[in-house]
């Protein structure tokens, strides 16, 4: 016990210990997350009028940043099942990074629910009456909670048994490994029900919705972590192997795939049918009496996928460089068709056939940016915090000292 | 070393060093941290503006759920809003909780042969309902519909005529149909709004956390959202209030059509209804074989919106067979008698963009966004 506190101080400590670009780069982070916490507070006096959102388009980038995240924390599971399953080495050690990002992730995800609430004084009242199992909200405030446990529960204990030096003992967290790769799969698949149930919303009423959002997530997630390892190999002695990356450019390239082709079977459905059931795909794709606010949108990401697509399918990507720029066309692709792709195309024209547009307001834009500065402040630390533990410097037997000798590579 | 030396020690101690440094780090540590509470204290600075009664205070933010609610709780929590009314418009309401009534499921029928667009409805509701006016929100949306269709996409929700109704079109007046089968009420995570038994779908305002998931469901966009605080100037007040339909309501909630609950259970007609001038709105007991409404039920071709969505509505429309391609004639002659009594008047009453951007835009200060207020 006093182990362990004596561990959380001194990653609390560590957090605060880096070189100059740490901390710049952790400066940036926070004035952002300031920026963002602010245009909060202004919703909070002045409502959410202060988004763009109305009773026509009534979600937005919210809860389009939301879906993204859950599907980028599902996405982990993509290097947990080779590891465990596939018995790869080459990813073994980056598992953990794949999983501390899930919970950075998830934070992200429930805060963008937090901040779309109207009545946020009012959350407790989740507790207190819960529509489970009837709405697909509570199954996902479960799903995500169970998962963002899960995943603390395992990088938790694994990083700790490193600091004290002993193996880990399977039977404490092999089980929720598992566990945690089926979980993956469902909060993703809960959250594309609580659209995908919704009769009154053909655009969202379609069960490719559910394998759409697994599959872009699957490429986005490890295409995320593509990044976020080769900023490891840059910046700390962690050795990331060039096998590790290619395997992952496997993963995303078949995810992307399946990616495009359930965009193409959506697509085809929708326009080869030409009922009055696609307005809002025609919408989308091409505009709708003159209105074409998201057409751009979703061709740009559409481009990018492509783009991104036939980099990775060639040899070009074995270049670590190349595969990082393909991994960054990918994620924006990703992340625009499944925000203003497809949460906002759902909301126009209305059940009532009106047709109002929807952008997102300055103060919305600072409020999202204020959270994803705030998930990447919080893996940064985790990510600082766990770099030193498993190469052996924080260890519990010595000195604090040790660890942050880290930005000198020792011979 | 051209720094004044405090020590004259040979070598400083291992001790000192290390004190000399702590101090540095502790100057260094405590200014940043200083400098990022002032930070944060900026950052936090709008919540200077936020309105004492905007904030819960205990006893309301304790409120149970209506349905757990004791009697003596139920009174507690109405005499703190009628408290909270007075205060607010000077005016003490007549607020009280009613019941449904037994052996009654009201049922609404309206005459589309007789819709002459006129929009007293859509006002008539707002009058009654306690809405906020800035930006002002309705339940009711007349649909403007070329004849020949019912495909609502192919309607006009802004039709401003000096003179209704057009020959050329149709009117489809839409609210909450009442559903029996709502699919508001599967989604709401905290079971803030059911359906009662006299098949009204009600909200409790102080239980709504405002997640809007409901408006994403309704397949008739029958549900508004209050996106600011919503504004009602003390003398259009109604003081004739009940909890589950029309006290004033807060930001950040849902409301909706109750089919005038704190009325209809009082055995009164819904305003919309009341104030129809053609008669083309019908409503009742829907078990009740002798009530108007059973009587259309029974005898006109009615139909319900959106069948292949399951909702079974409580809210049907008909045509009368009598006139195919055209209004009722005397619903014809009531609109002609209007205008001349009514004068510049009468036309379509203004309709609405509900609480759209351009609205908000204008009647909310738009401080951030960083103009001035």
């Amino acid at each position: 016990m006093k182990n362990y506190l004596r561990f959380l101080s001194r990653c609390f400590r560590l957090s605060f210990v880096g070189d100059a670009r740490y901390y710049a780069w952790m400066f940036l982070l926070t004035s952002v997350v300031l920026l963002g916490v602010n245009a909060y507070c202004k919703q909070l006096v002045a409502g959410l009028a202060t988004t763009g959102m109305t009773d026509q388009v009534s979600w937005g980038f919210y809860i389009a940043n939301f879906t993204f995240l859950v599907g980028m924390a599902a996405a982990a599971v993509m290097l947990v099942i080779p590891v465990y399953i596939y018995r790869n080495r080459e990813l073994h050690d980056l598992v953990i990074f794949g999983e501390l990002f899930a919970v950075a992730a998830i934070i992200m995800a429930m805060l963008f629910v937090s901040v779309d609430l109207g009545r946020p004084d009012r959350f407790h009242h989740l507790m207190l009456r819960f529509n489970f199992p009837s709405s697909m909200l509570t199954w996902d405030v479960v799903a995500l909670n169970g998962y963002l446990l899960l995943n603390l529960h395992i990088c938790g204990y694994l990083i700790y048994c490193a600091y004290m030096r002993r193996a880990p003992s399977k039977i404490f967290y092999i089980p929720f490994v598992f566990v945690a790769i089926a979980w993956a799969i469902s909060i993703h698949t809960v959250t594309a029900f609580l659209y995908s149930g919704l009769g009154g919303r053909p655009f969202w009423n379609s069960a490719v919705i559910a394998p759409r959002f697994l599959a872009s997530a699957f490429a986005a997630g490890p295409a995320f972590l593509v990044l976020t390892l080769s900023a490891l190999k840059a910046f700390t002695t962690y050795q990331v192997s060039a096998k590790a990356f290619m395997t992952l450019r496997n993963i995303i390239t078949v995810a992307l795939t399946i990616n495009m082709f359930l965009l193409a079977a959506e697509a085809f459905t929708e326009f080869y049918t030409d009922s009055a059931h696609g307005a809002s795909a025609r919408y989308l794709f091409l505009g709708l009496h003159g209105r074409t606010a998201l057409v751009p949108w979703i061709w740009s990401a559409i481009a990018l996928n492509l783009v991104a697509m036939v980099l990775l399918y060639t040899p070009l990507s074995r270049r670590v460089a190349i595969l990082q720029f393909a991994c960054v066309l990918l994620i924006v692709g990703i992340w625009i068709e499944k925000g203003m792709g497809l949460i906002v195309p759902a909301f126009i024209p209305t059940p009532l056939g009106e047709i109002v547009e929807y952008l997102p307001t300055r103060n919305e834009t600072f409020v999202t940016l204020g959270i994803w500065a705030l998930g990447l402040l919080i893996y940064t630390i985790l990510v600082r915090i766990t770099v030193p533990v498993l190469s052996g410097r924080l260890v519990f037997d010595r000195s604090f000292a040790s660890a942050t000798a880290e930005h000198h590579p020792q011979p | 070393m051209t720094g004044v030396r405090i020590w004259d020690g040979p070598s400083l101690p291992a001790r000192v060093t290390a004190n000399a440094l702590n101090r540095r780090s502790f100057l260094r540590v405590g200014a940043a941290a200083l400098g990022g509470m002032a930070a944060l204290a900026a950052a936090l600075s709008p919540l200077r503006e936020l309105g004492s009664d905007q904030v819960p205070n205990l006893e309301q933010f304790l409120q149970k759920h209506y349905k757990q609610m004791t009697p003596a709780e139920l009174e507690e929590a109405l005499e703190r809003i009628r408290a909270k009314v007075e205060k607010r418009f000077e005016v003490r309401p007549h607020l009280r909780d009613l019941k449904p009534m037994e052996g009654v499921e009201f049922g609404y029928a309206l005459n589309l042969s007789r819709c002459i667009g006129c929009r007293k409805c859509v006002h008539a509701c707002v009058a009654e309902n306690n809405q906020s006016r800035t930006p002002e929100i309705q339940y009711i949306r007349v649909i403007e519909m070329p004849r020949g269709t019912l495909d609502v996409e192919q309607g006009t929700h802004h039709y401003d005529r000096p003179l209704v109704p057009d020959a050329e079109h149709f009117y489809l007046p839409v609210q909450c149909h009442q559903c029996a089968n709502p699919p508001c009420v599967k989604v709401c995570p905290v079971e803030a709004t059911w359906q009662e038994k006299d098949g009204v779908t009600v909200i409790d305002y102080d239980w709504c956390i405002g997640c809007r998931y409901c408006e994403a469901a309704c397949p008739y966009w029958a549900r508004r959202f209050n996106f600011a605080q919503p504004k009602l100037p003390k003398d259009q007040l109604n003081p004739n209030m009940s909890y589950l339909s029309n006290r004033p309501r807060e930001m950040g909630v849902v409301e909706k059509c109750h089919f005038c609950l704190h009325r209809t259970r009082e055995g009164r007609m819904p305003a919309c209804a009341e104030v129809c001038p053609t008669g083309a709105r019908k409503f009742g007991n829907l078990l009740d074989p002798h009530s108007e409404v059973s009587e259309i039920l029974r005898t006109k071709r009615i139909f319900i919106l959106k069948e292949e969505v399951g909702t079974l509505p409580r809210f049907f429309y008909y045509f009368d067979e009598r006139y195919p391609n055209s209004l009722d004639p005397e619903a014809i002659a009531i609109a002609d008698d209007l205008r001349a009594k009514e004068g510049a008047a009468y036309g379509c009453l203004p309709g609405s963009n509900g609480p759209d951007t351009e609205i908000i835009a204008a009647v909310t200060p738009q401080w951030w966004d960083g103009r001035t207020a």
